[in-house]
């Protein structure tokens, strides 16, 4: 049993809050170059130059890369052999973050209620995804993810019967429907199968992946592969202005589901896919 | 981007409006207002109301914006466009007072377009998460209406050189229709 303090917890979750609003990943960076170098339609390159330059900016200057700093989504893998002390978990999360979007001058982006819509003005409260796995160790995922590219996210339950056709078509629907909104070139996380909400989840955290990183399953790595060439076939290209680049990267995840079921999430996310990740 | 830079400076008349046509690449300088979600539904709100509104409209230009807080020293925060459609439906009202352009990202719906083709305006596209590169030309920013709506509130910006492109112009042509056909395989 290892006992370890919630303010730990605190401390971790602000500085990840603050500096993944500042500093684009080095995978995303790196990818967006080689966007650049490929790209062939000129105001897209441009864009993309554009990109780039912007995050070497906010990195220079220690600025938010966005003015949309997002709401705060927060992966928590817990051991089961950890003790946490010194207070509630929930609260010294939230504390972090309202920490990170105060000290950080990022943007308060969360109303308190949906329909009366009051901002909280501290960008609390985050949400929260907790899960349990071996071990005495503590591993925190921080993505604050902007709306322009949450809005653009969507779910269907599909039939058995539409299989990989249906599936495929379904997530080219979703980014050609989305157009130049969510920000593109875009991520996209696709979940499949599970439930209705095991779906989305596996979506969000199929974009948490490394841009390189392949799909260890052959058959959906070459998914992936297929996937990202019919939305860049798309033509929608660097913020929708036509071009190749539409998307960075496309991650796939699955989940056994029920002998009656196919559902399929498709989340988008802009061009800083903005997240960190630290071990406790 | 290969083309010249048209440089307008504001107020954003109707005559430089029917000058630009879609992408072409536009540097502003002058003075724009900010304002998004909660202050459009304020602005449409006061104008049902038959009040005047908290700045002039004709030919004036709105930034689709919620800036981060300024860090002590800047001007203003980090400040790139917002994604537009969510102000579609309260457009049009702003379009028949005069509104000449707007500055945001994504896609505009059919009626904002023809309310541009029929009043005359332009909507310029700014780089979405461009957000830090894009505060560089804003050299002043003031608080004029609506502080309560904190980020949303509508702020009076001195830009100069603000870089755009023209997606729609006052013709209704649209670069979202007719550029991704081109790198479509």
């Amino acid at each position: 049993m290892r006992d370890i303090h919630v303010q730990e917890v605190t401390k971790a979750v602000k500085e990840m809050c603050i500096s993944a609003n500042y500093h684009l990943g080095k995978d995303v960076y790196k990818r967006l170059v080689l966007s650049e170098e490929r790209e062939e339609s000129p105001i897209g390159k441009e864009i993309l130059n554009n990109i780039i330059k912007n995050a070497d900016i906010a990195t220079e200057n220690e600025v938010p890369m966005c003015q949309d700093t997002g709401l705060v989504t927060l992966f928590i893998e817990i051991g089961q052999d950890v003790h946490f002390i010194g207070g509630d978990l929930n609260q010294a999360i939230n504390e972090g973050v309202s920490q990170g979007y105060q000290e950080g001058y990022l943007r308060k982006s969360v109303v308190e209620d949906p329909l009366k819509r009051k901002n909280t003005g501290d960008n609390t409260p985050a949400v929260v995804h907790s899960s349990i796995v071996p071990g005495e160790q503590v591993r925190i995922t921080v993505a604050p993810k902007g709306f322009g590219s949450e809005n653009m996210c969507k779910l269907k339950m599909l039939k058995p019967s539409d299989g990989q056709k249906g599936v495929e078509d379904f997530v080219v629907e979703v980014v050609a429907i989305a157009g130049p909104n969510p920000c593109p070139p875009i991520v996209v996380g696709v979940g499949i199968g599970g439930t209705f909400e095991k779906a989305a989840l596996l979506a969000k955290k199929a974009m948490l992946r490394e841009v390189d990183d392949k799909n260890n399953n052959e058959y959906y790595a070459e998914m992936e592969e297929r996937l990202l060439e019919k939305i860049n076939n798309l033509g929608i290209g660097p913020q929708g202005l036509g071009g190749r680049a539409t998307a960075l990267t496309v991650k796939v995840e699955k989940y056994p589901t029920h002998i009656a079921g196919l559902p399929v999430a498709v989340a988008i996310n802009c061009h800083a896919s903005r997240h960190e990740e630290r071990v406790l | 981007m290969g083309n010249e830079i048209k440089r307008i400076s504001t107020p954003f008349t109707k005559d430089a409006v029917k000058s630009l046509k879609a992408g072409d690449i536009v540097n502003i300088t002058g003075t724009i207002y900010t304002g998004r979600d909660a202050a459009h539904q304020r602005l449409v709100d006061t104008l049902k109301e038959g009040k005047a509104l908290p700045f002039a409209i004709k030919d004036s230009i709105i930034y689709y914006v919620g800036p981060t807080p300024a860090k002590p020293g800047q001007v203003i925060g980090s400040a790139g466009p917002t994604t537009s459609y969510r102000m579609d439906d309260l457009t049009v009202p702003l379009l028949e007072q005069g509104l000449s352009g707007m500055i945001g990202k994504g896609a505009r719906a059919e009626k904002v377009i023809a309310g541009m083709k029929e009043y005359g305006a332009v909507y310029f596209g700014a780089i979405g998460g461009a957000a830090a590169l894009i505060a560089s030309s804003i050299k002043k920013s003031t608080v004029i209406a609506y502080e309560d709506l904190g980020p949303e509130a509508i702020r009076e910006l001195e830009v100069v050189d603000f870089p755009v492109i023209v997606v729609i112009d006052s013709e209704g042509n649209n670069m979202y229709d007719t550029e991704k056909i081109k790198y479509a395989r």
